[in-house]
């Protein structure tokens, strides 16, 4: 494009609005191209939706495809071992496996889009009340571990790559290196043990101690925000000491990540050309560091901060398990032993669903942050 | 009356995995209010030279010197705080290309009154009005849209012109142009430099012009510094480049393709080793 550009405004400052040079897009919007420019906004908005769509459409055939070929007979799971060959076929038509292949994805994807999974053969309930119940649990250590992650993690990477071999970045470095290396439900056991074995300053495993349990009404099914919500101090203390471990931990491991792709993200930008005019034109290195580069690296992090959040509500299944919390991790990793393919499957589409939209909102970000986008 | 800027014995070094590399090898001159042409091939230092005037070669680069003064004041290795107030304010430097050197995510405007607020102190009207005057003085059209539009949306020439307009916003004493045109198309080339030829000279300011092109050089500088490997091998007028002594400075010459005197083939500039350290007729003979 450089070509085509530099011969086009160059001389003669910039071209007319109203007769933009032969296939070149004029150079700095008039006012009357606003609306090209909206309309342009509009339709690769039109197309992002479009391709996310068709990638929702993916996952579900993907796990439409798994609950068929895996080896467990979905309808002999419904009816039991001891039934008649009588019983068994009229479950197998009512559950629509007699028809056409392709019918019964469309039966399928129809379920899915009205929220309905199916039944979980483990725990007796639809599997979408199930996940109502899990996923909270989920979303909420997630958020507050990214939360930590985010808050620590960029100041520090940018710290770490704006004073390059000094004490900070190798603060940095090692924190990383263990985080990298250090087994998370050895850490969770050697916390539980010291904070609230040895110490006593936070709550056990699980998300609430007994008195508090099934007292603040479920809003959100996050109980930080629904004891808010009821007002309930006491039982907002309470579930925050029993998060406080297991959302450090999982912030932890993502501060780990989040930092070092910071710093690597930073170096780019700090050896770039703009930069030095940043600094001869006399701006603090800080304004330098926070004021140009930093900008130019949001893109990038939120990539990241998202892959990085997407990864944690999958469930971090050792943690739940070590912490005895109730989410989505453990809830599959169950519901996958016991062969309950209802719930493996309803779960997994939530969370590619949950990737999805975040994969969204990074790329709306994009086109906010990166006025090159549009 | 003494110099704007006087620099002796200017060295550069590098610590590297052989040994300490000097980029810069004892660099002397004085600038005035005057266009001063620095040439010499790729790698010779001239670069270096300019970032180790304005403070900014980072470590570990190691800048050593007998005296670098602005007016009179020692500039060498002060505080960051008081090189920051000299940056910008009284020495400023437009880069090569204008793709790079402006911050893609920034308005045009906020990168030009940024520097400005910072030294002048005013409001940001007052900032923004001086934004579209210096605009208009690289003779940009258009400013108020300029003003609000990103760098990608304006071309090559104009980037470079606005990067001008950013540098002299705040009136500094000196601008170190360090290849200001080579990243530019030919046809904007001429135009560009005239426009801060003209800025230059208007204001009495002084010019460190650092290029390969020696025509362009000659046309645009009243005093041409040759450089080779570090070193200043040669000073002499722009107008009389023709009567270079040093065999440097001849073979660049020789090298140049002439309208007046065509050849069948250029002749290839034969590097001699003693170049690098032989002992030069010094511009400050009697030592400095
Ligand atoms: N950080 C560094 N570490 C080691 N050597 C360096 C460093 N930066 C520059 N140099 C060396 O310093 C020398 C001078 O570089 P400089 O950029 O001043 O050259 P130049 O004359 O501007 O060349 P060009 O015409 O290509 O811009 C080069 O040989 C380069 O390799
Ligand atoms: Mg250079």
């Amino acid at each position: 494009m450089s070509q085509t550009d530099t011969a086009s405004g160059g001389g003669q400052g910039l071209p007319p609005a109203n007769t933009p040079p032969a296939n070149t897009p004029p150079k700095a919007e008039a006012p009357s191209h606003r609306g090209a420019r909206l309309r342009r906004r509009a339709r690769s908005l039109g197309g992002l939706v479009l391709s996310l769509a068709l990638t929702l459409l993916g996952l579900l055939l993907i796990t439409f495809i798994i609950g068929r070929v895996m080896p467990i007979d979905p309808v002999l799971k419904v009816v039991g071992e001891r039934a008649t060959q009588a019983q068994y076929d009229a479950a197998y038509q009512a559950m629509g496996l007699d028809k056409p292949i392709w019918q019964q994805f469309l039966r399928y994807v129809s379920e899915v889009l009205r929220g309905d999974f199916g039944r979980s053969i483990s725990t007796g309930h639809p599997v979408s009340e199930d996940l109502k119940r899990v996923f909270p649990a989920t979303v909420e250590l997630a958020t507050l571990g990214t939360l930590i992650g985010v808050c620590v993690g960029v100041p520090l990477g940018v710290i770490a790559a704006a004073r390059r071999g000094g004490w900070i970045d190798q603060i940095a470095r090692v924190l990383a290196l263990v985080g990298y290396s250090m087994p998370i439900f050895w850490l969770g056991l050697m916390g539980l043990l010291l904070f609230y074995g040895i110490l006593g300053w936070i709550g056990g495993p699980g998300r609430q101690g007994i008195i508090y349990d099934g007292m603040v009404p479920t809003v959100t099914g996050m109980i930080l925000i629904d004891s808010l919500i009821a007002g309930d101090w006491g039982a907002f203390r309470d579930a925050f000491s029993h998060i406080v471990l297991p959302a450090s931990l999982l912030g932890y491991f993502s501060l780990a990540y989040i930092s070092r792709m910071t710093r690597s993200f930073m170096l780019e930008q700090l050896s770039s050309e703009y930069v030095t005019t940043a600094r001869v034109k006399g701006l603090s290195e800080a304004r330098v560091v926070w004021g140009h580069a930093f900008r130019n690296i949001l893109v990038p992090l939120i990539t990241v901060i998202a892959l990085s959040f997407g990864g944690l509500l999958e469930g971090s299944v050792l943690t739940e398990i070590v912490f005895s919390w109730p989410g989505i991790g453990q809830y599959i990793t169950k519901a996958l032993l016991a062969g309950d393919m209802n719930a493996v499957l309803g779960g997994t589409v939530l969370v590619g669903a949950c990737f999805v939209g975040l994969n969204l909102i990074s790329d709306l970000l994009y086109r906010v942050l990166d006025p090159r986008a549009s | 009356m003494s110099p704007l800027l006087s620099v002796r014995n200017l060295r550069v070094s590098f610590p590297t995995r052989s040994g300490t590399f000097d980029a810069v090898r004892g660099v002397s001159f004085d600038l005035g209010r005057e266009r001063l042409g620095v040439v010499g091939e790729s790698g010779s230092g001239k670069s270096m030279t300019g970032r180790a005037i304005l403070g900014l070669v980072r470590p570990p680069g190691r800048v050593t010197a007998d005296r670098m003064e602005l007016d009179g004041q020692p500039i060498l290795n002060l505080p960051e705080r008081q090189m920051r107030a000299l940056r910008g304010a009284r020495i400023s430097m437009v880069m090569q290309d204008p793709k790079f050197s402006l911050n893609p995510v920034m308005t045009i405007g906020r990168q030009i009154t940024e520097g400005y607020r910072l030294h002048t102190r005013t409001t940001p009207q007052a900032a923004r009005d001086k934004a579209l005057e210096m605009l208009r003085a690289v003779q940009i059209r258009d400013p108020e849209r300029v003003f609000d539009a990103y760098p990608h949306e304006v071309s090559g020439g104009m980037g470079q012109r606005i990067m001008i307009a950013m540098m002299l916003a705040p009136d500094p004493e000196i601008l170190i142009a360090d290849e200001p045109t080579s990243a530019l198309d030919v046809s904007v080339r001429n135009e560009v430099l005239r426009i801060m030829d003209k800025l230059v000279r208007d204001r009495g300011m002084g010019l460190i012009f650092i290029s390969h092109d020696l025509n362009l050089v000659a046309e645009f500088c009243d005093r041409v510094l040759i450089m080779y490997a570090g070193r200043v091998v040669e000073e002499l007028p722009a107008h009389d480049l023709k009567n270079a002594r040093h065999p440097y400075t001849q073979g660049l010459l020789n090298s140049l393709p002439r309208l007046d005197h065509p050849v069948e083939r250029l002749s290839v500039l034969q590097r001699q080793d003693s170049w690098r350290d032989e002992e030069i007729a010094t511009p400050f003979p009697g030592g400095l």
